[in-house]
């Protein structure tokens, strides 16, 4: 059982755990995740290391209540306890191992919603290794826009852009990248994005175009995590690949984003279901 | 000489192919007498050849015939920690029972169900010993938690050292616990087996995945001495054909998992299943056959497409036998050669069909397809059992230690020895997917020779 030692709430529906997991805390990367088992009969669900502290023990996840799991997650408190937690689960981000050819690149991220969560580790562990990044933090509306306080304090320059116009910029994050890239006349050699696919999608279609390297960080259905069962598997290049052992992060360009949001409603039917199931375990709780 | 065996009980198909029970019911003591007295007891043991840990069958035998089942448990568990699960799923008709002499009239002595009735009447009268041992605090890791790297744990324990098991995921048992079904393998079975490693001292630690959250390194920072790989066989293989990305296309691995490990099946439990009214099930072996069977007892019409005939079906018998009582239609000599969708989702398998040529050189017949046999078969979901390739969070760990041609393990002798440092492994890990017996008996002698170096 590992113990929540703090939950903060970040927006309406979303909040921020430290979970005790010495282990993972130990040797955990950024570009890493878990998996957790919230009780007995729960699901196996991914979620990304957003920050770890390997003296303290524990590492922060960042969760987006959309379902069933992530619903009755967010009914817990600090001191409850979550039954399984896995990990660290997949490769970290590759600018960890190539950080001596990457040094003098100018990386741009892109943060789509829940999308921040996982970008703050990257963009924390290059300041920390003295290479400052530009971040575009995008979202719905000001309340979706997370992390931006903590972000600030690790990145060269964080953009905001929202649908809504409720901060920031009026827009998507692909307005954003291109007022960067064509107004202010910013040069990036790589992109690394990360949020909903559809975003992901954009992002990719456009960096294509403007000629820049492009990593996205896919969120497949996964079972195991540990290269076992093969749901996680998403076609880059016209390959198969499986995101919890070959990624989670990918070369955008290569990667087919229309079968994997395919892919991603599988279990849609079900999972509403399920939806139901935990709303009602909550009033039953009253 | 009598050349019949004695009937096994087993759940009327009907009825079983409903429920997750047990299908085979075992014999009870006084079958297992009489079967034990159609054992010659032969001198020259053929039968004992046969068995990859030379269990000595004759001689458990003759204590079932003297109705001694203490003494016959005894003689058992010499050779095997696992009786109760080999005894159920051992491909027996081509080892042990393949030799014995009574096949070549009549039929062999059942040798797995003997085998299996030693180990249950066991667990069922003989509280598991709770004395844990000192050990000498010399400390093993295994990793794996399957039967390579529980009977090298337990064999350890009872040397003397102290063993600490990490496994990756939030159950024990490896593929007795996610992968092979209820019904052909209780789960209590295998509870059992690690609740008798607790009690001699064997420390379990799950969800820790070696490569990722622990390595070669932190466990030597741990004062670990010594260490066993038994992370088993690795991902599921696609055909690579059109239409695999489709949704409702699985590997057996996913929907077996999702059934055993996270019970999809009961509504209770938060994890999804899909699968719908009629599945395809491709592939021949045994991983096929469960995943048919499961299929099939979640309500679906099944359909096992396999590419040669039934001869060469590599499934043990007793389990093809089983799945056509129960109704899953055979398609021999067919293959896929798409996947048809419809908004998305799958439709159809398109297959065409095959015929057997000449053997090749490992003497299995060549297949070819038949020009303009192209048919459809209407289904709304494909399983794909088609074996598994060499586990990438393993291969990655390269730089330490070195891979065979198919990339798993490669060891130096026949105790396991790796390339790495006080390292061995064993089971699927190194030989790609065998079988349980075979998975035990390398466990076992790396955990004997583990015993000698650190001595
Ligand atoms: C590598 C990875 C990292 C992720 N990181 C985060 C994160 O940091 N924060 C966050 O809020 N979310 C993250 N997700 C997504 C998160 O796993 C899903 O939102 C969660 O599983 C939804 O479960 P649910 O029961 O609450 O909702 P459901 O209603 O059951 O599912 C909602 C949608 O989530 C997806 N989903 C459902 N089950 C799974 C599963 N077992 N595995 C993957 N996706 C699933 C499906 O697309 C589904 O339609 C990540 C996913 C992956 C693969
Ligand atoms: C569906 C199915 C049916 C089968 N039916 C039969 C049968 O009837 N008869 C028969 O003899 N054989 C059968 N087999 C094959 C048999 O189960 C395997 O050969 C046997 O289980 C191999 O044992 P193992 O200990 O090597 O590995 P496994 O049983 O695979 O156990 C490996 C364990 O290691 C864990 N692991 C993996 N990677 C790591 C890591 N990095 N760190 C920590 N832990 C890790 C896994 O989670 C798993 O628990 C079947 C297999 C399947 C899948
Ligand atoms: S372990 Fe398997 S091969 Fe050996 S005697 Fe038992 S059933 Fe036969
Ligand atoms: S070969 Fe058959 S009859 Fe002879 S000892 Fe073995 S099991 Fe008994
Ligand atoms: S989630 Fe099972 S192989 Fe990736
Ligand atoms: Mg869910």
């Amino acid at each position: 059982m590992y113990r929540i030692v703090k939950k903060k709430q970040l927006s309406e529906k979303i909040f921020l755990m430290n979970i005790e997991a010495p282990r993972i805390a130990k040797s955990a990367l950024p570009g890493q995740f878990v998996i957790i088992k919230l009780h007995e009969k729960g699901e196996r669900i991914p979620l990304t290391i957003a920050d770890y502290d390997r003296e303290e023990g524990t590492v922060s996840i960042v969760v987006q209540a959309v379902g069933g799991s992530t619903q009755r997650m967010e009914t817990m408190n600090e001191g409850d306890h979550i039954m399984d937690i896995a990990g660290p689960l997949g490769k970290p981000s590759d600018f960890i191992e190539e950080f001596e050819e990457m040094k003098d690149k100018k990386i741009l991220f892109v943060a789509g919603g829940v999308g921040s969560a996982p970008v703050y580790p990257q963009v924390k562990w290059l300041h920390e290794h003295g290479m400052d990044t530009d971040v575009i933090i995008g979202g719905r509306s000001a309340d979706l826009v997370i992390l931006k306080e903590e972000m600030s304090k690790v990145a060269n320059e964080v953009y905001v852009a929202t649908d809504d116009g409720s901060l920031g910029m009026k827009g998507r994050v692909t307005d954003m990248i291109d007022h960067l890239v064509k107004v202010e006349g910013k040069k990036y050699d790589l992109v690394i994005a990360i949020g909903p696919l559809i975003m992901m999608k954009f992002v990719a279609l456009q960096t294509k175009e403007l000629g820049i390297s492009t990593v996205v960080s896919m969120n497949p259905i996964m079972v195991d995590g540990t290269g076992m069962c093969g749901a996680c598997r998403v076609t880059v290049g016209d390959k198969i690949k499986f995101a919890c052992v070959d990624g989670p992060e990918f070369d955008g360009h290569l990667v087919d984003f229309d079968e994997a949001m395919r892919r991603s409603t599988t279990y849609k039917e079900k999972e509403k279901l399920q939806q139901f199931k935990a709303e009602e375990c909550q009033c039953h709780r009253g | 000489m009598i050349l019949e065996r004695i009937k096994v009980r087993e759940q009327d198909p009907k009825v079983r192919s409903t429920n997750f029970e047990e299908v085979c019911l075992g014999y009870n003591e006084a079958e297992a007498v009489e079967e034990a007295k159609r054992c010659l007891g032969c001198k020259s043991k053929p039968c004992v050849s046969k068995c990859p840990v030379a269990i000595d069958i004759p001689e458990f035998i003759k204590y079932i015939k003297e109705e001694n089942f203490e003494m016959a448990s005894e003689e058992l568990f010499k050779h095997t920690s696992l009786g109760a699960v080999c005894g159920r799923v051992c491909p027996q008709e081509v080892q042990c029972e393949s030799k014995c002499v009574l096949s070549h009239k009549g039929e062999a002595v059942a040798i797995g169900k003997l085998e299996r009735f030693v180990a249950d009447w066991h667990r069922k009268n003989k509280p598991a010993s709770t004395t844990v041992r000192e050990n000498s605090g010399k400390k093993v890791a295994v990793i794996g938690s399957g039967p390579a790297g529980l009977s090298c744990a337990g064999d350890l324990a009872k040397k003397g050292f102290d063993v600490t098991v990490f496994e990756a995921l939030h159950e024990l048992g490896g593929v007795l616990t996610y992968g092979i079904p209820e019904f052909r393998l209780p789960k209590e079975i295998v509870k059992h087996e690690i609740n008798n490693l607790k009690s001699i001292g064997v420390k379990f630690e799950k969800n820790v995945v070696f490569g990722r959250t622990i390595n070669f390194q932190s466990l030597e920072e741990e004062g670990f001495e010594s260490l066993f790989i038994a992370s088993g066989a690795g991902l599921p293989k696609f055909l690579g054909i059109e239409g695999e990305g489709l949704n409702g296309v699985f590997s057996a691995n996913e929907f077996l998992t999702r059934a055993n490990l996270m019970r999809a099946f009961d509504d209770e439990y938060e994890t999804p299943m899909q699968i719908g009214n009629k599945v395809a099930v491709v592939g021949g072996g045994n991983v096929a056959m469960d995943a048919a069977r499961t299929a099939l007892r979640l309500g679906a019409e099944v359909y096992l497409i396999y590419r040669r005939t039934e001869k060469e079906l590599p499934a043990r018998v007793e389990e093809v036998h089983h799945a056509k009582e129960e109704g899953v239609k055979f398609v021999f000599l067919t293959n896929p050669a798409e996947i048809t969708g419809e908004d998305g989702w799958v439709k159809g398998v398109k297959c065409t069909k095959m015929q057997l040529g000449e053997p090749d050189d490992s003497g299995r017949c060549r297949v070819s397809t038949i020009e303009g046999s192209e048919h459809i078969i209407e289904v709304d979901s494909v399983i794909m059992a088609l074996g598994t390739r060499a586990n990438p969070i393993i291969t990655e760990l390269k730089n330490d230690l070195e891979l065979n041609e198919w990339n798993n393990i490669k060891v130096f002798n026949d105790n396991g020895k790796t390339s790495a440092k006080n390292t061995y492994a064993g089971g699927d890990a190194v030989t790609g997917a065998a079988t349980v017996i075979l998975a035990m008996g390398a466990g076992r002698k790396s955990a004997q020779e583990i015993a000698n170096n650190l001595a």
